[in-house]
């Protein structure tokens, strides 16, 4: 068994569009660090700890969808609904540099290339979906859930088409983009299931037992009491 | 039940997710493989300049043992991104 490599690698992607994203992620990183510092009380900053090691862990994890491929968690929307939009984009961009870093996962110059996908677009993606949704679904634990899963799904195809426009400004094969397109969406919108599941069950685990501790539910006028 | 609490148990799962339940992963190409693949531009993809890491693609160099391979792989990742993630955390936290 061997787990199969999960990120952009080197070559995918030429190095101008390459340096770009760099360039706009390491913007939004610093917005994050700017922006964790005021969500971040002593309360949240350990639970904000454990979620990039939770991440990392079960990144590792692939698992199958149809015929002859697999998926994995990205993490964005489990982050941004238990520590907050810019914790969670700090937590999923640490995993990504240890991933990069120590196990050759995700090439060094697509560093920016998937720190937007995964840590940008999905987790300030699902950030908004869900707050979206809470807006229009019941105030209650099943319409929070609903939201929580929603914007996990939605996550993962936002990714895909982040790549997808990563490829159409770069991309170093000559494939006609549209192939692309509905390829990765296709595949992602299959994955998304995992990711819903996945990120539902630990969310709603939080939950019951501190659900004072999820940001994305102390910090509206959700009642959760059932 | 104590944050202290929630992030022991928190962590000790993630230690046996990553160091056991890994070797039951899929091994299927994910979905960017699988795509890139099938379209058919996989062969654009270079060799990432840690390649040569002792820790590449989750097994730990030299290491016959698949399974203690991937557990020695997931435990390190387990304890660095810990290192890497309360550090910063603690770091960012209002004072």
């Amino acid at each position: 068994m061997k787990i199969p490599q999960m990120h952009i690698p080197d070559g995918f992607i030429n190095a101008p569009v390459s340096v770009l994203f760099l360039a706009i992620s390491a913007f939004f990183v610093f917005l994050a660090l700017r922006g964790a510092k005021n969500q971040l009380d002593e309360k949240v900053a350990p639970l904000a700890g454990l979620a990039a090691v939770f991440i990392f862990a079960m990144q590792m994890i692939n698992f199958p969808v149809a015929a002859g491929t697999s998926g994995h968690l990205i993490g964005g929307a489990l982050a941004a609904i238990l520590i907050g939009p810019w914790a969670g984009v700090l937590a999923v961009t640490v995993v990504l540099i240890v991933q990069a870093l120590v196990f050759a996962d995700g090439g060094l110059t697509a560093m920016g290339l998937n720190v937007f996908n995964m840590s940008i677009l999905a987790t300030l993606g699902a950030w908004y979906i869900f707050r979206f949704l809470q807006k229009i679904l019941p105030k209650n634990r099943i319409g929070f859930l609903s939201a929580t899963a929603l914007a996990a799904y939605l996550s993962v195809p936002i990714s895909a088409i982040g790549f997808t426009l990563q490829f159409a400004l770069g991309g170093t094969a000559a494939i006609t983009l549209d192939k692309v397109l509905v390829a990765m969406v296709g595949v992602h919108s299959v994955i998304g299931i995992g990711e819903a599941i996945i990120t539902v069950l630990t969310i709603s685990a939080v939950l019951s037992v501190r659900k004072d501790l999820v940001y994305g539910a102390s910090n509206s006028k959700v009642s959760l009491i059932k | 039940m104590t944050t202290k609490k929630i992030v022991q148990i928190g962590l000790v799962t993630s230690i046996f997710v990553a160091a056991i339940i890994s070797f039951y992963a899929s091994g299927h190409p994910d979905g960017l493989e699988f795509v890139a693949e099938q379209v058919g531009f996989l062969n654009t993809a270079k060799d990432s300049s840690v390649a040569g890491s002792p820790l590449a693609d989750y097994a730990f160099a030299g290491l016959e043992n698949e399974r203690i391979s991937v557990a020695i792989a997931g435990i390190i990742g387990v304890l660095l991104t810990a290192v890497v993630s309360f550090g910063l955390f603690s770091f960012l936290k209002k004072r």
